[in-house]
C-alpha cells in the first residue's frame, strides 16, 4: 500500500483531503467517485474514456508534473463548458507518487 | 363519428407484451430472453439508432469483458445483438423519448413518447442506461427564455432558416456540417468556435474554410457567445473574443444554434414515482429487479442495489432473471420450466427455426 494525499475541492467549494492509492491504476475521476465527492451520474459518465467532460477539474498545483493532454482529451475539453487554462479531465490523470500533495477543484456540472 | 375516432386512436396504440425503454445492449438482449418465453417486445429509444452508448459514444472502442468474446468492438456487439434478436421480430420506436408512464385499471401500462406515440403492455422494463441523450446547453443564464424563440439545439427543419441570419456555435462535426448546409439557405451563417482548430472530418473543415474565404460563412474563432438579447424573440448574441474580455461584440441575429454534442440525462423517468437513489432506480435484487411499481422493472446501468456493477454482462444477467418474473406476471397460472437453447433451439416469431443438428442413428452392417 502506498497512498498519497490529495486535496479535492468539490463543486460546493468544500475541500477534502483524501488518500489516493498509487498502486491501483486509479485515476483522479475514480478517486472522486470512490469518496463520493460528486453525485453518481454527474461524473465519469463515459466511464473514463475521455469521451465526455463530466470529470473536468482545475489543476491548482503540480501542473508541470502532469502528462501532456492527448488528442482525445483536447477534443473533449474543446467542446466542454467552463473551460480554463488549467482545465483537465480527471480520468486522464493517473495517481502516482510524484503527485503527493496535488490540489484540484471540480468544474461545475454542465447541464 | 366518435366511435370511429376512438377506433382510430386504438389502432394507433402499439400493443406488446413487454415495453423496453432503452435500446442499448441490455434492452436488446431482453428481447432475446423474452423471445425464448414467447413474449413479444417493443423498444423505445430517444436516439435515432439502436445500441445506446455503444453506438452513440464509443462504437469503435474494443470491449474485453463480454464473456466468450476476448475482444469485440462496441459497434459490433450491437450488430451481433441485433442479429441475435432478429427471430423475435422486436418493434422499435426510435428518435422519441419516453415521456409518461400511465398505469391502467387492468394492471397494464401505457407509455407515451415525446412525439405522442402510445405503447401498451402488461410489463414495462426500463433499460435506460444513464438516461436519454440530450443536447448539451451552453451555460448562458438567459438561454432558457429564448428556447423555441430563436434558440434551438437541434435543427429539425432547415427551411425555418431560409433568408435569416443564423449564428451557429461549436467546433465538432454537427456545427461544421450544418454551417455548410445552411450557407446556401440562410441569409448569413456565422460559425463561432472557441478555438482555431476544428475537430470534424477533414472534408468538412476544408469546406468550411473554403466557404469562409468566399464569404459564404462568417467564421469567428477564439470567441464565445456569452449572452443573448431580445424582447420576446432573440434579436442578438453577445460575443466575447478571447483576450478581449472588456470588449464584447453585440451581433444581431434571428437564430442561435449551439451544437455542443449530447449528454445523457435521466429525464422524465425521474418523475414516474420510481424510487431513485444516486441518479439510478432502486430495484429488488434479491428477486427480479422489479421497481417499487409492480410490473415496472429496471435493468442494466439505470438500476441500483447493494453491490451493483455497471457492466454490460450484469445487464444481460438481469435481463434473463427479469423476463422469468415478467412471464409469471403475464401468465400467473402457467407453469414454466426454463429451457436451454442447446436443448430446445430457437423458434422465431418470424417462422425461423434454429436447433442443434440431430445425431443420426444408423447401424453399420
Amino acid at each position: 500500500m502506498s497512498d498519497i494525499k490529495i486535496t479535492i475541492i468539490d463543486r460546493e467549494g468544500e475541500a477534502h483531503v483524501v488518500d489516493a492509492p498509487t498502486d491501483m491504476n486509479m485515476n483522479l475521476m475514480e478517486v472522486v467517485r470512490s469518496y463520493e465527492l460528486a453525485p453518481e451520474g454527474t461524473i465519469g459518465i463515459c466511464g473514463g474514456m475521455a469521451m465526455c467532460a463530466s470529470c473536468q477539474c482545475y489543476i491548482l498545483s503540480h501542473e508541470d508534473l502532469l502528462p501532456e493532454k492527448s488528442y482525445e482529451e483536447e477534443d473533449m475539453l474543446d467542446q466542454a463548458f467552463f473551460v480554463e487554462d488549467n482545465s483537465r479531465l480527471g480520468c486522464q490523470i493517473f495517481i502516482k507518487k510524484e503527485l503527493e500533495g496535488l490540489e484540484v477543484k471540480l468544474a461545475p456540472e454542465s447541464t | 363519428m366518435l366511435l370511429s375516432f376512438q377506433l382510430q386512436m386504438e389502432s394507433r396504440m402499439i400493443k406488446t407484451d413487454i415495453i423496453i425503454i432503452g435500446a442499448g445492449p441490455t434492452g436488446l438482449f431482453t428481447v432475446f430472453e423474452a423471445g425464448l418465453l414467447k413474449l413479444n417486445c417493443h423498444l423505445i429509444d430517444a436516439l435515432p439508432q439502436p445500441g445506446g452508448q455503444c453506438s452513440e459514444i464509443y462504437p469503435k472502442k474494443p470491449i474485453y469483458d463480454i464473456p466468450g468474446f476476448p475482444e469485440v468492438l462496441a459497434g459490433d456487439l450491437v450488430k451481433n445483438l441485433m442479429e441475435q434478436i432478429k427471430p423475435f421480430s422486436p418493434g422499435f420506436t426510435l428518435g422519441e423519448r419516453a415521456e409518461t408512464l400511465d398505469a391502467q385499471e387492468d394492471g397494464s401500462f401505457i407509455v407515451t413518447t415525446s412525439k405522442g406515440t402510445k405503447h401498451k403492455a402488461p410489463v414495462v422494463v426500463i433499460a435506460g442506461g444513464l438516461g436519454s441523450f440530450e443536447p448539451r446547453k451552453p451555460p448562458i443564464p438567459v438561454i432558457g427564455n429564448y428556447e423555441d424563440k430563436g434558440v434551438a439545439y437541434i435543427i429539425r427543419d432547415p427551411e425555418v432558416y431560409r433568408d435569416k441570419n443564423v449564428v451557429i456555435a461549436g467546433g465538432g462535426d454537427s456545427a461544421l456540417d450544418w454551417s455548410i448546409y445552411l450557407a446556401d439557405i440562410a441569409k448569413e451563417v456565422s460559425l463561432i468556435h472557441r478555438r482555431k482548430d476544428f475537430r470534424g472530418a477533414l472534408d468538412s473543415v476544408d469546406k468550411v474554410e473554403e466557404l469562409s474565404k468566399i464569404g459564404k460563412i462568417n467564421l469567428i474563432t477564439e470567441a464565445e457567445v456569452v449572452d443573448l438579447k431580445g424582447e420576446d424573440h432573440l434579436e442578438a448574441v453577445v460575443i466575447r473574443h478571447k483576450d478581449q474580455v472588456s470588449d464584447e461584440e453585440v451581433k444581431p441575429t434571428d437564430h442561435f444554434i449551439p451544437l455542443f454534442g449530447l449528454s445523457p440525462k435521466l429525464g422524465p423517468i425521474g418523475d414516474w414515482g420510481l424510487e431513485i437513489e444516486k441518479n439510478a432506480i432502486k430495484v429488488d435484487n434479491a428477486y427480479d429487479y422489479q421497481t417499487n411499481i409492480p410490473g415496472v422493472y429496471a435493468i442494466g446501468d439505470v438500476n441500483t442495489y447493494p453491490g451493483k456493477l455497471k457492466l454490460i454482462l450484469c445487464g444481460f444477467h438481469e435481463a434473463a432473471i427479469m423476463c422469468q418474473s415478467a412471464y409469471q406476471r403475464i401468465f400467473p397460472d402457467k407453469k414454466y420450466v426454463m429451457k436451454y437453447t442447446t436443448v430446445s433451439g430457437i423458434s422465431g416469431f418470424d417462422g425461423s427455426r434454429k436447433e442443434a443438428k440431430r445425431e443420426v442413428v444408423k447401424s453399420i452392417n
